[in-house]
């Protein structure tokens, strides 16, 4: 089976934002594998241990993104690619243009990404790449089986779950609750080093049209800063009640 | 002048808040253009008359009984014939299930940009100008689309609503869809309260403090009182006191409802990026130094256990009241 991933680096979840001339600031930032796009890893290697074949994670990134690469090759992954990114503005509508251009030279049988990035939070490559292919999609799923060219698939529709078959060739989006995603081990490290990581430019590549961004970011700012709230005090029946008054009164939210 | 497509969507046979604020969003898009909603599956005629009231001229409905379960291939094929057919404008959808499936394939399909989980829309100078969080609200981005029609999902809970009241053409609009490639074999309800959290007016969420899957009755009989629904941080749903449909953080759901009622959640900074733009939150935590009381409006320190109860029954004093 051919198991392809599509993986992007972003910010640890952990890290504050720091704005520097308008834009959003690298420096000394803790770069981790966007989490939902490590269910779908994790996932890919699942297959693979179930139904042979290989396991392939493709990313658009910078040069820091291969560290992402080596992890996902470390979890499990058996090669991966890069096409990079570096000083170009791209958008969703790009990525998906560039990721066509990756794939349809390639064969595969199902593709997997996490249902969202925790960075841009757009959401929009997986299902964006699955129209520019002319295949199937399932998104935010919680359960994969596949049984021969069909997949039964669990998926999370607001909290409600929803039970679908698909043929394949399928792309699937990740989502929370899919897996637990396994860490490196020092051997998996180890050999991570000798996997092999294609590295594209996007003048290499045959891309329909152009891949130049439909959309411009013209402004990134904070959310106004709350004014300290205020801790109430006296005997807990007290204070409950105070809340709910002040909630109904003053905040007008009851 | 633009002409704008609004897909709407209902729940329950009820159109959604969310679909009424992509009205209103339409509206500051259309310049005076027309609105036309989409409306789809056969219950669809029993709504058609309150997007009227919210700002659409003309509704266009869609009964074909494929479309009464949502799958991909059928709306795509609904929504693809409609825009050739109304060459929109603009078009926008709602950031929900639904939207974050369709509007991307949508978008890829017709050659667009799209920008995805709007808080607010505006106009200037001509130019459509989209807000939307980035970092899950640790930071904001204005956006636009330069080349192609403005095109946009808009998340829950952010756009005013306003009823300006109106009258519709209905047009019955048929389609054909053929070829589907997923089948829906079974659909599970696991949620009791039936508000979907991101939509939710109230949440009240729960942290490891809650201890164990039964505390979270505690905070389900709050919600309901409030008509609201539940949610967790991360720590609560790694412990397993709840599912990870409700988690709210940077990882799991971003929530912004009137009121966000913290109990028993520390506050890591990847949780309150799912819920700091809440417009009042309310944070219970037996720690005076949790990092929640920051980003909190009222706050009490106290033993969520006596608090919850003693709030449920205070709420309830309040609203028999009014």
């Amino acid at each position: 089976m051919n198991i392809l991933v599509l993986m992007k680096q972003t910010f640890d979840t952990e890290e504050k934002i720091v704005l520097q001339n308008g834009t959003i600031s690298e420096d000394g930032v803790n770069f981790i594998i966007n989490p939902y796009d490590e269910y779908a890893i994790e996932e890919a290697i699942k297959l693979r241990e179930e139904h042979d074949g290989e396991v392939t994670v493709i990313t658009i990134g910078p040069e820091r993104a291969e560290n992402a690469l080596r992890t996902a090759l470390a979890m499990g992954a058996d090669k991966a690619v890069i096409v990079d990114s570096e000083d170009i503005d791209l958008d969703e509508f790009s990525a998906a243009k560039i990721l066509t251009a990756v794939i349809k030279e390639r064969e595969f049988d199902i593709i997997l990404g996490g249902n969202v990035a925790v960075d841009y939070g757009s959401g929009q490559v997986g299902p964006r790449l699955a129209e520019e292919l002319n295949i199937p999609q399932v998104t935010t799923i919680t359960k994969l089986d596949i049984n021969g060219t069909k997949a039964i698939i669990e998926r999370d529709v607001e909290g409600d779950k929803e039970v679908v078959e698909v043929s394949l060739p399928v792309l699937v989006t990740a989502q929370q609750g899919l897996n637990e995603p396994r860490y490196p081990s020092l051997p998996g490290i180890m050999k991570a080093k000798k996997k092999p990581i294609e590295r594209l430019e996007i003048d290499d590549l045959n891309i329909e049209d152009d891949a130049e961004a439909k959309t411009t970011v013209t402004e990134t700012f904070f959310p106004q800063k709350k004014e300290a709230g205020r801790i109430l005090n006296g005997d807990i029946k007290d204070q409950v009640a105070e809340l709910a008054a002040l909630l109904r009164s003053e905040a007008k939210v009851i | 002048m633009r002409k704008v497509l609004v897909l709407t969507e209902a729940k329950a046979g009820n159109v959604r808040g969310v679909s009424l604020e992509a009205l209103s969003a339409a509206q500051r898009i259309a310049e005076g253009g027309e609105i036309i909603a989409v409306a789809i599956g056969s219950d669809s005629t029993h709504y058609a008359n309150v997007l009227g009231k919210y700002g659409a001229k003309k509704v266009y409905i869609i009964g074909n009984e494929e479309l009464n379960v949502y799958t991909t291939d059928a709306y795509l094929q609904a929504l693809r014939q409609v825009i050739d057919s109304v060459e929109p404008e603009a078009i926008l959808m709602s950031h929900t299930a639904i939207g974050k499936d369709l509007a991307p394939r949508i978008a890829a399909r017709f050659g667009l940009g799209l920008v995805s989980d709007v808080i607010d829309v505006q106009v200037d100078n001509g130019e459509v100008i989209f807000t939307r969080p980035i970092y899950s609200g640790k930071a904001f981005e204005k956006k636009k689309v330069v080349s192609g029609i403005p095109f946009a999902t808009v998340r829950p809970n952010n756009i005013p609503v306003e009823e300006i009241g109106g009258t519709i053409e209905v047009v019955r609009f048929n389609v054909e869809i053929k070829d589907l490639r997923t089948i829906v074999k079974e659909v599970v309800r696991k949620t009791t309260s039936g508000v979907d959290l991101t939509e939710a007016k109230v949440v009240i969420s729960g942290g490891r403090g809650v201890k164990s899957s039964d505390g979270f009755k505690q905070l389900q009989d709050l919600a309901e009182m409030l008509g609201g629904a539940v949610g967790a941080s991360r720590g609560a749903c790694d412990a397993e006191y709840c599912d990870y449909s409700l988690q709210i953080g940077q990882t799991g759901k971003v929530v912004t409802p009137d009121l966000y009622i913290a109990c028993g959640i520390s506050g890591a900074i990847q949780h309150l990026a799912g819920m700091s733009n809440s417009k009042v939150v309310v944070a219970i935590n037996k720690d005076p130094e949790a990092p929640i009381f920051q980003v909190a409006d009222y706050g009490i320190v106290g033993d969520l256990f006596e608090v919850v109860p003693l709030l449920t029954e205070e709420f309830k004093k309040v609203l028999v009241n009014s």
